[in-house]
């Protein structure tokens, strides 16, 4: 059984209010090490045995079709050990 | 001239969509989410509400809906088609339409009776407005900032293809202060705030939302 992470991320160019209201936020808790926030989604998707190349072929384009929207967002696959 | 109204697990104003038709004049025939029929209708409108939970992205899930595959291809042949709120998004997540509609930039939801400029009333769905017309009509969304980038906006500028502008200070952080967007022929509309609430001033701001559904019957006699 092997993991298979998605990272989904608004493009850098795109606005981010929810990763804005988080930095924000930060410095009233007293954390003052953030100059900026941005806010994701990160998928972790369970397939048997160790991924075929193939397997992460479809993942990339599952990542393409439906777990992203190319218009607003990069995502980066991997497979985490 | 019938008129189908797609639900979705989670559409919440079909019935006031299903209702703007009726008054206009047209038959409402309800279409559902899981069946792959249009049930032979002239023009198809995805009402607002929370598809799917608006899981994922809004409108993400529902694009893949058994009833978008026969949707989608007769919208690209020309067929009428009027996406509202959560419908938008799903046009801006099947490419019906370019851009995306994000978060408001304010992070609050939205409900108010809102001011827009119909910009462009040579549409399938706008043609009963005089050009410039402003009316008032209810906005109510959590992600409806609509952004894309440049190029494609100077593309939708230079095409006249901003159907709608919120007027005054713009209320979701949308590029432009764009409130409704075309495809290049004109037939598909995506419009962020809700014609279907504003046909009756007993239950809404006025009825200038009308014009909307009365625009798609007559776009449909010539």
């Amino acid at each position: 059984m092997a993991t298979i992470v998605v990272d989904v991320m608004l493009k850098p160019e795109i606005l981010d209010p929810q990763g804005k209201a988080v930095a924000s936020a930060l410095p009233r808790l007293g954390f003052t090490f953030a100059t900026d926030v941005r806010q994701g989604k990160r998928f972790e998707i369970t397939v048997d045995g160790e991924p075929t190349a193939a397997q992460l072929a479809e993942v990339e384009k599952a990542a393409e079709k439906l777990l992203s929207n190319p218009v607003i967002e990069n995502f980066t696959v991997r497979v985490e050990k | 001239m019938k008129i189908g109204v797609v639900t979705f697990p989670g559409t919440l104003d079909d019935r006031d969509a299903a209702r703007a038709v009726r008054y206009a004049g047209g038959e409402a025939i309800e279409l559902w989410h899981d069946d792959a029929d249009l049930k032979g209708v002239d023009a198809v409108i995805l009402p607002g509400g929370f598809s799917y939970g608006d899981y994922l992205r809004c409108g993400a899930i529902s694009r893949f809906s058994p009833v978008m595959e026969p949707l989608i291809a007769a919208a690209k042949g020309g067929m009428p088609l009027l996406g509202i709120c959560n419908g938008f998004q799903v046009l801006a997540e099947a490419h019906l339409i370019p851009g995306a509609l994000t978060r408001n930039q304010h992070l609050h939801f939205l409900c108010t009776d809102q001011a827009i400029r119909i910009e462009n009333n040579s549409t399938a769905w706008t043609n009963s407005y005089s050009k410039d017309e402003e009316i008032v009509i209810p906005l109510k969304n959590g992600e409806g900032s609509y952004q894309c980038d440049d190029e494609t906006l100077k593309m939708l500028e230079g095409e006249g293809r901003i159907v709608a502008r919120y007027v005054g200070e713009n209320p979701n952080g949308s590029r432009n202060l764009i409130a409704g967007i075309s495809n290049e022929r004109g037939n598909i509309v995506g419009l962020m705030p809700h014609p279907e609430h504003a046909i009756d001033s007993l239950t809404g701001p006025g009825d200038q939302g009308l014009g909307f559904f009365t625009s798609v019957l007559k776009a449909m006699v010539k």
